[in-house]
């Protein structure tokens, strides 16, 4: 079970509140795998967190972990151990930027 | 007695304002989608229950948002808005060649007669289409692959098409306009388009006789006059009465002819009104008033509506999306301001008064007669 944090908007959105929890079914849990899964579940996330086309995250979409900025990472990276254990969430959050 | 119901899209969610056919006393009701701009929020004219919204953020994309019930309930549907086959290139403000790419729907224009069936123009420039409500959206390829498209150039605002009229008279004419490229014609739904922008004149271009690159702001139609259009340029107002073939200059006595919207009256098709903005520098009504301005004449003399609108210290403006106009009797207008004013004349212009003042920029203004 991953523990995944929306933003404000996206869980107003998916009509949830507080952390989605996701069982992942793969062989090893990826940011691509966790984020297909929870578009799988929540259909109406579809391209608010990848563009729809290219499949990249979006320019001012973050994803955080265990104190770290995963943002970057190659999407098929494994997640931290601690996210996979469902021990520490992984966290998408909308960058800091003014409006 | 008849009911009204005016959509108003803003920078910072979508408002309805609801009234009886006075049109004197409103309730408020929203926001919706709190946060989002909603460049547009329009009904269906087959099923006024039918609305549908274009939702984006420069965080979270692009969605489109339909109702069932008026806008008591929304839920998402499609957002897969796809250049379809080769997505080539335009020319970016610097000249050099740049991809299309999607970045947001500016406007939603539904059919006349099928709910399900609606029009969205997108910046980049392109025109989809969905016949399911809006759950899968298909690009019509033949307006961004015609063959000016690569020279077309973005606007300030970016190259969005944000008009799109569906001919009452020719059911397979479209017409849409793009900035900074011009307007175009479809005769055949679609399937090919035909620029329209002889006889603009754009201080902005080298060539004057350029058959694209004209900063078509917003076209207007009167139902009864499908061949008469009315269009407020970057400057000028214009006027065609070919569909489209050819333009001249209405602009008359206006104390500026730059601007945004543009509407024609519901019952005379030859009364026309718009909003001078000072200039494409300075984005606020000369002098600070806001008037309206409205010719009975279809263009070339002009006269300023005052009464209710503020006469000095007024620095908004009006953006192409944010005027319309009721079908009762006296016509009503509505326009919406970026100091998130909306205001309203239940008597074709005469007299004005503010529904609300204090809603967030204002980007778009609908309304729909209710039975």
């Amino acid at each position: 079970m991953i523990r995944v944090v929306l933003p404000a908007h996206l869980k107003n959105l998916a009509q949830v509140t507080g952390e989605v929890r996701l069982d992942v079914i793969g062989p090893v849990a990826t940011q691509r795998l966790v984020l297909d899964t929870l578009e799988a579940r929540y259909p109406m996330l579809l391209g608010t967190i990848r563009d729809r086309q290219s499949g990249r995250r979006r320019a001012f979409v973050r994803f955080y972990a265990c104190e770290e900025d995963l943002s970057n990472d190659p999407p098929d990276t494994p997640l931290p151990d601690e996210v996979v254990g469902g021990r520490e969430p992984f966290i998408i959050l909308g960058a800091m930027a003014g409006g | 007695m008849s009911g009204v119901r005016v959509l108003v899209g803003t920078r910072k969610g979508a408002f309805t304002l609801t009234s009886d056919g006075r049109r004197d006393d409103w309730t408020v009701d929203g926001p919706h989608f709190g946060g989002w701009e909603i460049y547009h929020l329009t009904g269906s004219p087959a099923d006024p229950d039918r609305l549908y919204a274009s939702q984006s953020s420069g965080w979270f994309g692009q969605l489109i948002q339909r109702s069932d019930d008026g806008g008591k309930s929304w839920n998402p549907v499609g957002n897969d808005f796809a250049y379809a086959g080769d997505v080539g290139e335009h020319l970016w403000y610097d000249g050099t060649p740049r991809p299309w790419e999607f970045k947001r729907i500016w406007h939603l224009e539904p059919s006349r007669d099928d709910p399900d069936t609606v029009y969205a123009g997108a910046e980049d420039a392109a025109l989809y289409v969905s016949t399911d409500g809006g759950q899968k959206w298909t690009e019509r390829t033949a307006l961004r692959t015609h063959p000016t498209g690569g020279a077309w150039q973005p606007g300030a605002g970016g190259m969005c098409l944000h008009t799109i009229i569906l001919d009452p008279a020719h059911r397979d004419r479209i017409y849409v306009a793009i900035s900074a490229a011009g307007a175009f014609r479809s005769d055949d739904a679609g399937a090919s388009w035909l620029p329209i922008n002889k006889g603009l004149r754009s201080g902005e271009i080298p060539d004057q006789d350029s058959e694209v690159g004209h900063c078509v702001h917003h076209i207007t139609q009167h139902p009864s006059r499908p061949d008469t259009l009315f269009m407020q340029k970057h400057w000028d107002v214009m006027r065609s009465d070919d569909a489209g073939a050819t333009w001249r200059e209405v602009s008359g006595n206006l104390p500026s002819d730059f601007g945004f919207p543009i509407a024609v009256h519901a019952h005379e098709p030859e009364t026309v009104y718009v909003v001078p903005i000072k200039s494409d520098s300075e984005h606020y009504p000369p002098e600070g008033k806001l008037r309206v301005y409205r010719s009975r004449t279809g263009g070339e003399e002009w006269e300023p509506l005052t009464a209710g609108l503020p006469q000095s210290h007024c620095y908004v403006n009006v953006l192409r999306d944010a005027m319309a106009v009721d079908t009762l009797d006296p016509c009503g207008i509505y326009f919406g301001t970026s100091g998130g004013q909306v205001y309203r004349s239940a008597d074709g212009g005469d007299t004005w008064a503010p529904i609300v003042r204090d809603l967030p920029a204002v980007l778009s203004v609908e309304v729909q007669v209710l039975p």
